[in-house]
């Protein structure tokens, strides 16, 4: 069994029109048994800068704090928030400073950048980034995802429709994942307003 | 706080402290993570005013592909380039980092970079990573000694030739170059050279896929002609899109109204002398 499939997760992003949606699944594992139904692997860094960790639960904890700990001492030296892509960039560092014995986990980076242009990347283990224009996948259910997303997505959807279309594709790849699924949780953010939703999913 | 000094390696470079823990979790059957690679085929030829670069767009994680269309020519210094093969990390970050040592040179020397400056810094940096750091590059610029082209292989050796190829879809590429090639290509003959080749491996090499990026160095002038085709467009988009009847069932919204961003400019006093 691969280290990735010790918890289970599954992370997605998507791009709209001036809008982005960041959505994860909510089990957390040990192996075959569930442990928890209600866990946090989307974290926000600010109002505009979302992280959606999947891979091994204790390391997406840690790299979570280690980027919360290096985003407030940005904001106290620059007085200002960091830009989506700087922040992408920050975490390529940490991640590859590890290269030879690296966090286990794949972070999902979504956020506002200037103009309210949205921003999505992902990376792998090491902090190879992949900037998309349209989604980004990640987890034990990435397969599915890429399906899924690949189908449903259309460009420039407003932030109801994005909100939908993330769901569907969230819900319907983790039901073909043993390792993923018990709801789902979506963010939706606007230059506006952040909305955060908890899905009912299949509870199996 | 004495621990924030933990987080920041002292001289930067790699750190280890987690190598222990990680060969602990191997023992025990579960097996390391795979890293994002590309596949890859990457070129480079000298034509008669200078050098051509090109490259496919796939990235690919084991069988899967990650990135349909992502970016392998990197650059290095005004008028040096490089194309990278092997762990997609490892190429970003080692083409980066001497990128940086180049451009401090540049500051330092007040001169154009040469392309065996970075040659020689990239050699040295694998070199001494014994080949873990998996990074395969063709290396290509035009500097005040004219053209060159370099291949430069993870474990540190390299290579110095009119035309060269790197990564699994090189075998398909270079039979194209062996059977072309010829010295004193125009501009457009080696385009066209450079983007049958990449073809070549994009339709035969498993690894490689997508679009044909290009790019042009000559003395004084580049061109970086990203996506110069696109042999591979999608074309099962449905054109109604899908639409979901049923809806998600929603457990529990929560709305965070968000303040209108301000830019605060300061205006301030000028400085009395």
């Amino acid at each position: 069994m691969s280290i990735f499939e010790y918890n289970g997760s599954a992370v997605v992003a998507m791009v709209g029109k001036n809008c982005f949606a960041i959505a994860s699944d909510r089990r957390l594992g040990v192996q075959l048994q569930t442990i928890a139904t209600d866990f946090q692997r989307i974290s926000k860094i600010h109002d505009h800068l979302f992280i959606g960790l999947s891979g091994l639960a204790t390391d997406v904890q840690t790299l979570y704090q280690r980027l919360v700990f290096r985003h407030k001492l940005y904001q106290l030296r620059e007085e200002r928030d960091m830009k989506p892509e700087t922040f992408a960039s920050l975490v390529s560092a940490i991640l590859y400073e590890k290269r030879f014995g690296p966090y286990l986990c794949q972070p999902v980076i979504a956020g506002l950048g200037d103009d309210n242009k949205p921003f999505i990347c992902t990376m792998d283990s090491i902090g190879a980034k992949e900037l998309a224009k349209d989604f980004v996948v990640s987890g034990t259910a990435s397969e599915s995802l890429y399906g899924a997303c690949e189908a449903m997505f259309k460009p420039d959807m407003e932030a109801e429709e994005l909100f939908e279309t993330i769901s569907q594709a969230l819900l319907s790849s983790v039901d073909r994942d043993c390792l993923s699924g018990w709801g789902g949780h979506v963010y939706v953010v606007t230059p506006n307003e952040i909305k955060e939703k908890i899905l009912k999913g299949r509870m199996d | 706080m004495s621990q924030s000094a933990v987080d920041v390696p002292p001289k930067g470079g790699f750190s280890f402290d987690l190598c222990k823990r990680n060969d602990m979790l191997t023992q025990k059957g579960l097996k390391a993570p795979s890293f994002l690679k590309t596949g890859t085929t990457i070129v480079g030829l000298i034509f008669k005013d200078g050098v051509i670069l090109g490259a496919d767009t796939r990235a690919t994680e084991g069988p899967i592909v990650a990135d349909k269309n992502c970016e392998k020519i990197h650059y290095m210094a005004p008028n040096i380039y490089c194309c990278g093969a092997g762990t997609a990390a490892d190429t970003e970050a080692v083409t980066d980092m001497v990128s940086s040592q180049l451009r401090l040179h540049r500051y330092q020397t007040s001169r154009d970079s040469r392309v065996i400056t970075a040659l020689t810094l990239l050699k040295k940096h694998l070199f001494s990573y014994q080949g873990h750091v998996s990074a395969a590059l063709v290396l290509g610029g035009v500097d005040i000694t004219g053209p060159h082209l370099h291949t430069i292989y993870p474990h540190g050796s390299t290579d110095t030739l009119p035309f060269a190829t790197m990564g699994s879809g090189s075998l398909a590429a270079m039979s194209v170059f062996e059977a072309k090639y010829k010295e004193g290509l125009t501009r457009d003959e080696g385009i066209q050279l450079v983007a049958e080749a990449i073809c070549s491996g994009i339709f035969n090499d498993l690894g490689s896929g997508s679009n044909v990026d290009i790019c042009v160095i000559t003395k004084g002038n580049k061109e970086y002609l990203r996506n110069y085709m696109e042999p591979n467009p999608r074309t099962y988009v449905s054109s109604k899109g899908y639409s979901f009847t049923k809806k998600t069932e929603v457990l529990l919204t929560k709305i965070t109204p968000l303040l209108e961003r301000v830019e605060i400019t300061e205006v301030g006093e000028a400085m009395e002398e």
